[in-house]
C-alpha cells in the first residue's frame, strides 16, 4: 500500500507579485515526521497554511492521500478535518473552557455525541497531566500549558497528520521544553507530522527529514544528519552557521 | 569622562518637590480642593434660580408642584393626558424596539461579513440599507413611513396604528446604527480565532456561531448599551406621527395650563428610565477596562 499521506508538486504561490513558495515538492508519508527549518519569511508558514487549504496556491498540486485537493469538488473543511493544525500563538478559544476547547472540533464538525467526545478529551488532556484543568478558561494556563492544550485540541479530531507551525516560538524559554516533550512523544508514537520550526536540536533530534527552505525555495531535503553535518548547498550551510 | 545620561554638571542634588501651586491639590489637600469646587458650583446653581431677576418666574413656570401633580395625574376634565401615562407607552415601543433592533441588527451585521455565494445579493442589499437608514435624519424617516406605509395599501399593514409605524421607523433606523456597532464586534476578534476554527474543520457558519459571534458579544454590549440610551430617548420621536406619548403629554399640558412643569415631570420621567441604563452601561465598561487591564500585565 502506497503510504504517502501528503504529497506536494512543484507548488508555487504568489502574495501580488511576490513568490513566496517557488517549485516546492515535498512528500510526507505515514508515521513520518519532517521538519521545515529556515529564516523568517523564508516561506515555512504559508507552506503549512497552503497545504490545508488556508491559502490557494497559484502552481502546482497538493495531493491528500492520492487525493488531488485542487480538484473543484474538494469541500475544504472536510480536507480539515484530517489535518490537525497547530499555531505559533495557540489560538485556543479564551471564551470556553479547556475541556470544551477541545471537544468543539469532534462535536461541532464530525457530530459526535459530547459525552463520547468528553471521554476521550479527558484522556488526552491526562496525557498531557492537565485532567484537573479541565473546567478553566486558557488565559489561567501558562503558555506551555496552552500550546499543550492546542496540541492535543487538534488530535481530538484523530486527524491524520499534524501541522505546526513554529509551536514554541511564543513561548518564554522556559516553557519550550514541555511543549518539544510532548512533540516528541507524539513521534514515538508513530504521529505523521510536518513541523515548521526554529528549534534545530529538536529537529536533528526527531525529524526522519529535514527540509531546508531559503526564499520559497526547497534548497536541500534528507535525513537529519545529512542535512545538519554535511550539507550540499552553501545555503543551508550558511543558514546552520547564523542559528548554531 | 562624559555619556549621553550625564545630569549637568552641578554637585546639589536636582529638584524634585512639587511646586507651592501645585501642592495644594496634593494628598489631604485634593479633598479639600474637591469639596471647595463642589460647595462653588452648587452656590452658582442656587445664585442662578434664587437671586437672579428672572429665578422666580423660572421655579415657578418648570418646579411648580400644583402643575408637577397635574402632570403626574393628568385631567381628564381638560383633556390632558398624564405624563405618568404617556412614558408606559414609550417604555412597551422601547422593549419592543430593542428586541427587534438586537435581532434585525445581528442579522444585517452577519450578512454583510460572511462571504458565502448564496448571500451575495443580500450583502450588497445590506449595505445600501445600512448606508441608507444611518444617513436620513429619524425625523423623516419616521414621517416617511407613518404616512407612506398607510397610503401603500398594503393591507392589515395599512391599517395599524401609529405607534406601530414609529415602532417600525425606529426599528428601521436603529437596526441600521446596531449593526454597525455589532460590525466592529465581529471584526474586532482577532484572525487567528477563525483560523483555529476553520483548521478544525468547522463550517463557515459553525466559526461565526460558536467562535466569533461569542467573542463579539462581549465587546458590544457597553456600545450597543449605547445606542439603547438613546432609542430610549427617541421613542419621544413618535408622537411626531400622533402617538401621544409622554412627551406629547406633557406639551400638550403645558400647551393648556402655560406651565412647564408638565416637560419637568415628562424630563424627570426619561431621566428616572436611562440613568439606570447610563449607570449599568458606565459599570460595564469600567469592568471591561479592568479585566482588560488586569489581562495585559
Amino acid at each position: 500500500m502506497n503510504d504517502e499521506v501528503l504529497k506536494m508538486t512543484s507548488v508555487v504561490k504568489r502574495f501580488a507579485h511576490h513568490e513566496v513558495l517557488r517549485d516546492v515538492s515535498l512528500t510526507l508519508h505515514r508515521h513520518e515526521v519532517v521538519c521545515l527549518i529556515g529564516a523568517s519569511g523564508s516561506g515555512k508558514s504559508t507552506l503549512l497554511r497552503c497545504a490545508n487549504l488556508l491559502e490557494t496556491i497559484d502552481g502546482g498540486d497538493i495531493e491528500l492521500f492520492g487525493q488531488s485537493l485542487l480538484d473543484p469538488r474538494i469541500d475544504p473543511d472536510l480536507v480539515r478535518r484530517h489535518m490537525g493544525t497547530v499555531f505559533q500563538s495557540f489560538n485556543l478559544f479564551p471564551h470556553l473552557s479547556v475541556l470544551e476547547n477541545i471537544a468543539l472540533g469532534p462535536v461541532r464538525a464530525l457530530k459526535r455525541p459530547f459525552d463520547d467526545v468528553r471521554d476521550e478529551a479527558m484522556a488526552l488532556l491526562a496525557r498531557i497531566g492537565l485532567q484537573d484543568r479541565a473546567r478553566e478558561f486558557p488565559d489561567r494556563l501558562s503558555g506551555g500549558q496552552q500550546q499543550r492544550v492546542a496540541i492535543v485540541r487538534s488530535l481530538a479530531m484523530r486527524p491524520s497528520l499534524l501541522l505546526l507551525d513554529e509551536v514554541t516560538s511564543a513561548l518564554d524559554p522556559t516553557l519550550v521544553g514541555e511543549v518539544l516533550d510532548l512533540l516528541t512523544d507524539l513521534a514515538t508514537s508513530g504521529t505523521t507530522m510536518l513541523i515548521a520550526t526554529h528549534e534545530m536540536s529538536f529537529a536533528r533530534d526527531v525529524a526522519h527529514q529535514v527540509a531546508f527552505l531559503d526564499n520559497g525555495v526547497l534548497v536541500e531535503q534528507g535525513p537529519p544528519d545529512q542535512v545538519f553535518e554535511r550539507p550540499r548547498h552553501d545555503a543551508t550551510r550558511v543558514f546552520l552557521e547564523r542559528v548554531r | 569622562m562624559s555619556s549621553d545620561t550625564d545630569a549637568p554638571a552641578s554637585d546639589a542634588p536636582p529638584q524634585l518637590f512639587a511646586s507651592r501651586r501645585r501642592l495644594i491639590f496634593k494628598g489631604r489637600n485634593g479633598l479639600v480642593a474637591s469639596l471647595t469646587s463642589s460647595a462653588a458650583l452648587v452656590a452658582v446653581i442656587l445664585l442662578i434660580l434664587f437671586a437672579t431677576a428672572g429665578g422666580q418666574s423660572f421655579r415657578f413656570y418648570f418646579f411648580n408642584p400644583h402643575f408637577l401633580w397635574i402632570a403626574l395625574r393628568g385631567d381628564p376634565v381638560k383633556a390632558v393626558s398624564s405624563v405618568l401615562g404617556g412614558i408606559v407607552t414609550n417604555i412597551w415601543i422601547f422593549l419592543l424596539c430593542e428586541v427587534l433592533v438586537l435581532f434585525f441588527g445581528l442579522v444585517i451585521a452577519w450578512v454583510r461579513i460572511t462571504t458565502t455565494p448564496l448571500l451575495v445579493p443580500f450583502r450588497l442589499l445590506a449595505t445600501v440599507y445600512a448606508d441608507i437608514f444611518r444617513g436620513i435624519p429619524f425625523v423623516l424617516v419616521i414621517y416617511i413611513v407613518g404616512y407612506g406605509i398607510p397610503q401603500l395599501s398594503l393591507g392589515a399593514l395599512s391599517n395599524e396604528s401609529p405607534a406601530v409605524y414609529g415602532c417600525i421607523a425606529l426599528t428601521l433606523t436603529y437596526s441600521a446604527y446596531v449593526s454597525e456597532v455589532y460590525r466592529a464586534g465581529l471584526h474586532s476578534v482577532p484572525h487567528g480565532q477563525i483560523l483555529a476554527a476553520r483548521s478544525l474543520g468547522l463550517t463557515q457558519y459553525a466559526t461565526m456561531r460558536r467562535v466569533v459571534l461569542p467573542q463579539a458579544v462581549r465587546t458590544v454590549i457597553p456600545p450597543l448599551l449605547n445606542d439603547f440610551i438613546s432609542l430610549q430617548k427617541d421613542t419621544a420621536l413618535v408622537s411626531l406621527i400622533g402617538v401621544v406619548e409622554t412627551s406629547r403629554a406633557a406639551q400638550i399640558g403645558q400647551e393648556t395650563y402655560f406651565n412647564g412643569s408638565f416637560l419637568t415631570m415628562s424630563a424627570l420621567l426619561f431621566l428616572a428610565m436611562t440613568i439606570p441604563m447610563t449607570r449599568f452601561t458606565d459599570h460595564l465598561i469600567d469592568r471591561d477596562r479592568e479585566k482588560r487591564l488586569a489581562g495585559a500585565q
